[in-house]
């Protein structure tokens, strides 16, 4: 019953709150650069016009792609909301990222097959830490399931400070956010143009948008699963540590310069053997 | 018992016909179906009446005068082995086989009496053995009846040596059922060499300089393996009376006491599924013609290795053979999935794939746990699947286009649907969420945490992240849309048709039914071996969650196509910075000349290129694995 109803709440205020994640991100970056910045509702005026405009497109199959890859989404986070396995979930987030690289393939254009492989690059540097967020969860609560992980009776960040590090870095790499936003960006006029959605336009690149917006949301829940622990007011304190966790990424995205392809995969994988693998070390130490 | 002989000496009675048909014709190619439809009917009745009986049985418990035949069979083996030795002036592969054929024979006339047990043993991983030997391997043969053809009219340079060719798929097939049935180890030793032989002779197919330098590292490398079988046999007959792969399973679990044969049965294991250090084999067998990658790299001999590795995995649990075992295993799956990166030649990223993939079965193995070794054999069964798939379509492919290389694939959705389909699904099957292979790495990596080895979870970790970067870059390749490119001419044959569809068949109902796959093959055949049950591995409602994926996959293109029906996309050129010259395969450069447009992977050659990783990889491996049987062999001597 609770599942449902969580997923049903997913299903509806996800894109609210990535919307809404996306509008105070616009209004802070500007307020950090000196500027006033759009309304807080900007990022919904502009979905609401993308899905009213015709698409402008190089081929027909991106309209197949761009829905794989928003089903995937809320099917990932559909399935992390409703209690579901964790290695699954993250699986399926990968499925539709691959849907997604797939859009930008398929169009034969220069900006958006560099965008794709930067994207693949970008998986690449991050799928360990993921898979070791995993392992983590299930090293310390003995299962997969979300819903046995949210009945713990400590936080799990007690026992994985450094998971959660490092989960924190790699969520710059999934919130396309500087100094890791080598695939696409939200600002355009720049070596790779628009990167992977280069070639998206009108009501797909709306897709697009709308599936990020379910993304972040669902990203946003994976933080606050460390936070979540069996006592009800765990929640109380599992929004403002996921409010925290996406200022320091505005505040990261608006401070470091993008980086290379190489600086990116390095530093990530470093961070995944120490801050994750030593992290698990331990645990297994003493669980 | 039957059955068992029947699928045995069928195969070796084909090929002897087979050799002798040198004429390329309708008959030919009808012998080889009916052979394979034969075989294939053979294996699944063999498969159905032993899963309504649901019994491991054993036969032949006294049998001087096969002994006596196989004997002879060794020296026939090794007089063919010497001869090559001799003709291509490379004496030490001479010799490593009248050093292990002597050791052997010995053994038989002189030393002491070998003792009792059965020779033939079927259980539940023999079905499922048989299955892929059979089902995979015929389809295989089936592909070349149409590949050879086109082959031959591709390059006339090399002389045709079909008939022999055909007769050594058969052999190869004969060969492998052998293997899976045999229980005594002299037997098995038997038919392991044969495979070793097979290849070596498959490989060196076009007698160029490159097959027949690559035939003789072939054969020394899996000649290695087979002293070190050899010594085992001899050692297990000798110091611990046992003589038969079953007896010294049951010997060896949890305990050290059969730790000096399993170490070298595990190092036999290793060189035949080309783990590192033992690697190069593999990768040089891709000169031979296709059939001969796609049956070397699924159905069988690679197989042959990791199939021995996972009978013993139950001595493995716990002690220096198992954690030599898994280091190796595990450090090839990573080391082989970051070489693959720097790959464009599709035959060689396969064979790295398989050799990394074989690196996670041998790990799997390793561990010697209940889960482990349930996720190695899905791992086996859905890796020849998908990989003779993949090995296949690129073949047809080569003989459509004029070129494997992934680069030249560009755009192939368009240009050969069918066949860019068939190569999409094997690629999903690879390592894509709802599809085998993932469900099984899904399993290794839950056993892996469970058996506390950390550093396999972080090979598995992040051996899945490069194994998830070449398989993505090489689908992106397939799917690119260009504009004003024409199909061309489909030129691929109805045998090779057959084959390919049957198999991508075979992938897609795999991923659906393995839940059943898993309760009447290896369930059973694991509580056997290691004596208890378990829950499933992966719970009913997460199969459905799967299951689920894999239909909405196959729902969502009509979906798509009847929500967007009447919507209108305009389209367009890509964008090449306002520089297209009239469509989007040329630009204007600098010069105002039209220049063609080129995309291509990243390959990164100065980070993951074989010059940087291969040799270092190789060294360690050899390293760990000498120090790691040194220590073994003299701890329990």
């Amino acid at each position: 019953m609770w599942s449902i109803i969580s997923v049903a709440l997913y299903l509806i205020l996800g894109p609210v709150v990535g919307g809404l994640l996306a509008g105070f991100d616009r209004k802070i970056s500007a307020r950090l650069q000196g500027r006033q910045g759009p309304p807080l509702l900007q990022p919904f005026y502009d979905l609401f016009k993308l899905f009213s405009k015709q698409s402008v497109v190089v081929n027909n199959v991106q309209d197949f792609l761009v829905c794989g890859f928003l089903v995937f989404i809320v099917f990932t986070g559909g399935l992390f909301f409703s209690g579901g396995d964790l290695l699954l979930v993250f699986f399926a987030l990968t499925l539709a990222g691959i849907f997604f690289m797939m859009s930008a393939c398929s169009a034969n254009s220069p900006y958006s097959a560099m965008g794709a492989q930067r994207e693949l690059m970008q998986m690449m540097a991050y799928e360990p830490m993921v898979l070791l967020t995993a392992i983590g969860f299930y090293k310390s609560t003995g299962s997969f399931a979300v819903s046995d992980i949210i009945h713990s009776s400590v936080s799990n960040i007690a026992y994985l400070p450094g998971i959660f590090i490092g989960f924190l870095f790699i969520l710059a790499i999934k919130f396309r956010k500087s100094p890791f936003d080598l695939s696409t960006s939200h600002h355009a006029h720049q070596e790779m143009v628009k990167g992977l959605t280069t070639e998206l336009s009108g009501n797909i690149l709306a897709l697009v948008e709308l599936s990020h917006w379910y993304e972040n949301a669902f990203l946003l829940g994976v933080v606050g699963l460390f936070i979540i622990n069996s006592n009800w007011w765990s929640f109380l304190i599992a929004v403002p540590v996921c409010i925290i966790a996406y200022f320091m990424e505005i505040l990261v995205d608006n401070t470091f310069p993008r980086v290379k392809w190489e600086v990116m995969l390095k530093s990530t994988w470093l961070v995944t053997l120490v801050a994750g693998v030593i992290n698990l070390m331990i645990l297994s130490f003493i669980k | 018992m039957g059955v068992i002989a029947f699928l045995i000496i069928l195969p070796f009675v084909a090929a002897f016909f087979l050799a002798f048909m040198k004429q390329q014709g309708k008959m030919r190619d009808y012998f080889i179906y009916t052979c394979c439809a034969v075989i294939v009917a053979a294996v699944l009745y063999f498969a159905v009446t032993n899963l309504i009986n649901s019994e491991s049985r054993s036969y032949l418990l006294e049998t001087r005068g096969l002994d006596t035949a196989i004997l002879i069979g060794e020296f026939g083996l090794m007089g063919l082995v010497v001869y090559y030795g001799f003709h291509y002036k490379k004496y030490y592969v001479a010799f490593l086989s009248i050093a292990q054929t002597g050791l052997i024979a010995w053994l038989e006339l002189f030393g002491k009496k070998i003792p009792e047990a059965n020779h033939i043993l079927s259980d539940k991983l023999t079905i499922m053995m048989c299955l892929i030997i059979g089902v995979v391997g015929c389809l295989i043969c089936v592909y070349a009846v149409g590949y050879m053809k086109e082959y031959r009219a591709h390059h006339p340079e090399y002389r045709d040596r079909s008939a022999f060719f055909f007769a050594m798929l058969f052999v190869f097939l004969g060969a492998m059922f052998g293997l899976v049935f045999s229980n005594n180890l002299t037997w098995i030793y038997f038919f392991w060499e044969i495979t070793s032989i097979c290849s070596f002779l498959l490989i060196g197919y076009n007698q160029t300089q490159e097959a027949i330098t690559n035939s003789i590292r072939a054969l020394w490398m899996n000649l290695l393996g087979g002293l070190g079988f050899a010594v085992a046999i001899v050692y297990g007959t000798l110091v611990l009376n046992v003589a038969d792969l079953h007896g010294l399973v049951t010997l060896g679990a949890g305990n050290e006491i059969a730790i000096i044969p399993v170490i070298l049965l595990a190092f036999a294991g290793i060189t035949k599924s080309a783990q590192f250090p033992f690697s190069g084999w593999l990768l040089g067998a891709m000169v031979a013609p296709t059939p001969t990658s796609a049956l070397l790299h699924s159905a069988t001999m690679v197989k042959a290795g990791v199939y021995l590795l996972i009978r013993l995995s139950p001595t493995f649990a716990g002690n220096l053979a198992g954690t030599m075992v898994t280091t190796i295993g595990g450090f090839t799956f990573f080391a082989a999935s970051l070489l693959a990166i720097s790959q464009s030649d599709g035959k060689k990223v396969l064979a790295y794939s398989t050799i990394s993939n074989l690196g996670l079965i041998t790990a799997c193995a390793g561990v010697g746990m209940h889960e482990a070794v349930w996720a190695g054999v899905f791992l086996m069964m859905f890796h020849a699947v998908s990989k003779s798939l993949m090995f296949l379509s690129v073949g047809a492919v080569e003989n459509s286009t004029g070129s494997r290389n992934i680069e030249d694939m560009h755009g192939l959705i368009v240009k050969l649907p069918g066949l860019a389909f068939v190569m999409i699904v094997g690629i999903a099957g690879m390592f894509l969420a709802p599809f085998g292979m993932l469900i099984s790495k899904w399993a290794a990596l839950k056993a892996f945490v469970d058996s506390n080895s950390l550093l396999l979870v972080v090979f598995l970790i992040f051996g899945s992240a490069t194994t998830l970067f070449y398989w993505t870059k090489w689908l992106g390749k397939l799917v690119a849309v260009l504009h004003h490119s024409a199909r061309l001419p489909n030129t691929v044959g109805k045998s090779e048709w057959f084959s390919l569809i049957s198999q991508a068949v075979l992938m897609i109902s795999l991923c659906l039914t393995f839940p059943l796959v898993s309760t009447y093959i290896v369930e059973p055949f694991l509580s056997d071996m290691f004596h208890q049950t378990l829950p499933a591995i992966i719970s009913s409602g997460n199969v459905n969650i799967m299951i689920m994926m894999l239909c909405a996959i196959v729902i969502l293109p009509i979906a798509v196509r009847f929500l967007t029906f009447g919507k209108k996309n305009k389209i367009v050129m890509s964008y090449m910075g306002g520089a297209n010259a009239g469509d989007d395969r040329n630009f204007i450069d600098s010069f105002g000349d039209s220049k063609p447009m080129y995309l291509a992977n990243w390959y990164m050659e100065d980070y993951f290129g074989e010059k940087i990783i291969l040799k270092p990889a190789i060294m360690l491996a050899a390293a760990g694995l000498i120090v790691m049987m040194v220590i073994a062999i003299g701890g329990a001597v």
